[in-house]
């Protein structure tokens, strides 16, 4: 029969499940069906997705076509500053999202560093959907490079070599061999970064505001809506849950996809255990 | 006929390797224990490794001169190199791991390295040999001047190696193209190459035709690297013209090398004889002690008795019902053995 230890280990469960389930529920059983549906179409929420679709579109694709040459470039070479360039992806990481704002403003702002540059070229770029889409790189970016980084660097330095002799360029060996075998950890590393992107809040209200139609990204407009609006503000928190778990389901499946593909085993193995 | 010329000059580890020689229609092959700088000559031609300085041509065509500031990229070199590992790519199948190299003769070469019917599988799915067969096949593919092989049978076992190893004596015999082989193991070496290099901390310490190395090793390493018996002992003159070697382990021997001081003396395990009781034999050196180990090699025999090892044949050893513990006599003509300096 079952121990009372055994008794509390269940109970401890349970009680965690359902506390980080609840809410998440809550989302979706705090009005009924008919009242979420009018809610998403409400002119703010339907503002609000077509703002985070367009800066999150272009701020990832930014991502990907920059950060992915960046990312070769850091995990395959060996020189001297390489750690100190990887400690200096990694600090955006770690740092609030305040601060972030904060620096964004006194980088790109009117009186920033760069403001009076930008001043000249006609451009100003906080408050605009330019800084939605800086805010979002700027917090999301290092969660793909750091993985995009890792994903290179376990590509078998023989392999590319091997690419090499066989009178690949460079660019082919690249296209051909180090993108295929690095896209698993590209793929997955993708997903994190476009997760963090979604649910950018603090950099964004500070550097691009909360202009409906403009800068206000979903997840500025859950807040601002509680205030107006609860139905609303559910309505796009459960818009923001369906993508969560969607993406969160790609990160599980990406590994899963890559190994099928290959039929290897060893193809993300460090080189070493070879 | 083209030539590959090569000189190399590079810190490692801990040494330089630096090596100079020269390639006609033959194989070499550099044979030495793991970190002694093998790959890296491999890693130079094919312009992987970009040496501190050195020259490497194929013909008039120069590669690589440090002092004219000439480094081709290793796409732009002809060569063919067989990866250790063989280094075959895993996301795709054998047919576009062939045609990475060149796409005109992919299914003749499938064909003749009789891996047609893996065209569809990928690499993780193939055996040892067959994977080395793609990945020559793959090297071969793209029609190259140098061939250059690192390891290729030492991801193989024991029964496949000695299969492999004929096929691969063929090929390159077919193929005559200017081939540098490296490979830690002096029989794969001598079955393979033409001319054999032994080479320790980068520096080959001999070079010529593997019967050569055998008849007159230069040193030490050589001597025991090529699978001699080695007795370090001091050599004085003896009786008859002979030269008496004090072992260091008690006893003397003699060899009709000259020398004098501090001597290894070397003698090949063929070169040994067993016998259950001394006789009055041509020998002049014997040796009783008891049977250590006794290794069946197909049709011979490698028995261990006190220092030395002596290699006869299966029938030999069935008639001298040769046992473990065993008390027999090891002899050797004073002529079949060489004194060769210590390293």
């Amino acid at each position: 029969m079952r121990s009372p230890f055994g008794v509390a280990l269940a109970l401890a469960t349970a009680l965690t499940i359902s506390f980080l389930l609840l809410p998440i529920l809550a989302i979706f059983l705090d009005i009924p069906p008919g009242r979420l549906l009018d809610g998403m179409n409400d002119p703010a929420a339907v503002d609000a997705l077509i703002v985070t679709l367009k800066t999150t579109l272009i701020a990832n694709l930014v991502i990907l076509l920059i950060g992915t040459p960046a990312a070769y470039l850091i995990g395959s070479r060996s020189f001297r500053t390489r750690s100190l360039l990887v400690t200096a992806i990694e600090l955006p990481l770690v740092l609030p999202p305040a601060v972030a704002g904060i620096g964004l403003l006194a980088a790109f702002g009117r009186n920033g560093l760069l403001g009076g540059t930008l001043d000249v070229l006609g451009l100003s770029i906080p408050f605009t959907q330019l800084a939605v889409v800086l805010a979002i790189m700027f917090v999301a970016s290092p969660f793909y490079l750091r993985a995009a980084v890792s994903a290179f660097e376990s590509v078998d330095p023989a392999l590319t070599g091997a690419a090499r002799t066989l009178g690949a360029g460079p660019a082919r060996t690249f296209f051909r061999v180090a993108l295929p075998l690095a896209s698993g950890g590209l793929g997955a590393g993708w997903a994190l970064s476009f997760a963090r992107g979604i649910g950018e809040f603090g950099a964004t209200i500070m550097f691009a505001g909360s202009l409906q139609g403009v800068t206000q990204t979903l997840s500025l407009a859950v807040y601002e809506q509680f205030d107006v609006d609860f139905d609303v503000a559910l309505a796009i928190g459960a818009e923001l849950v369906a993508v969560s778990a969607f993406l969160l389901l790609a990160v599980k499946l990406v590994p899963s996809w890559t190994r099928s593909n290959s039929q290897s085993t060893t193809l993300f193995a460090p080189f070493g255990s070879r | 006929m083209d030539t590959l010329e090569l000189t190399v000059d590079h810190p490692l580890r801990s040494f330089r390797l630096s090596v100079a020689e020269e390639l006609g229609r033959e194989t070499l092959a550099l044979v030495g224990p793991s970190g002694a700088g093998k790959s890296s000559v491999l890693r130079a031609i094919a312009g992987l490794l970009r040496p501190e300085r050195g020259r490497i041509a194929l013909g008039s065509h120069v590669w690589l001169d440090t002092e004219a500031g000439i480094d081709l990229a290793p796409e732009r070199r002809s060569v063919g190199l067989v990866f250790q590992e063989y280094a075959l790519f895993p996301h795709l199948d054998v047919r576009r791991n062939v045609a990475f190299g060149g796409r005109e003769r992919v299914d003749e070469l499938l064909e003749r390295f009789r891996i047609s019917h893996l065209a569809q599988a990928r690499p993780a799915g193939l055996s040892g040999g067959e994977r080395q067969r793609v990945a020559l096949a793959r090297a071969v593919a793209r029609d190259p001047a140098v061939l250059l092989l690192d390891e290729p049978l030492s991801a193989l076992d024991a029964h496949t190696r000695n299969v492999v190893r004929g096929e691969l004596a063929e090929l390159l015999a077919e193929l005559r193209l200017p081939t540098l082989l490296v490979t830690h193991d002096f029989d794969d070496a001598a079955a393979l190459a033409d001319r054999v290099g032994v080479i320790v901390d980068g520096r080959i310490l001999q070079l010529g035709p593997a019967a050569e190395l055998l008849a007159a090793p230069a040193d030490a390493f050589v001597a025991s690297f090529t699978g001699a018996n080695l007795l370090h002992g001091t050599a004085r003159p003896g009786a008859g013209g002979l030269t008496e070697v004090v072992l260091d382990g008690g006893g003397s021997m003699y060899s009709a090398d000259g020398g004098e001081g501090r001597v290894g003396l070397a003698v090949y395990p063929w070169e040994v004889s067993l016998a259950r009781a001394e006789s009055l034999d041509s020998a002049v050196n014997h040796v009783r002690g008891e049977v250590r180990s006794v290794v069946v090699l197909g049709n011979r025999v490698r028995v261990r008795v006190g220092p030395l090892t002596a290699e006869i044949t299966t029938g030999s050893a069935e008639r001298l019902e040769l046992r473990e513990g065993d008390s027999v006599v090891a002899s050797f003509k004073a002529t079949a053995s060489r004194l060769v300096p210590l390293g």
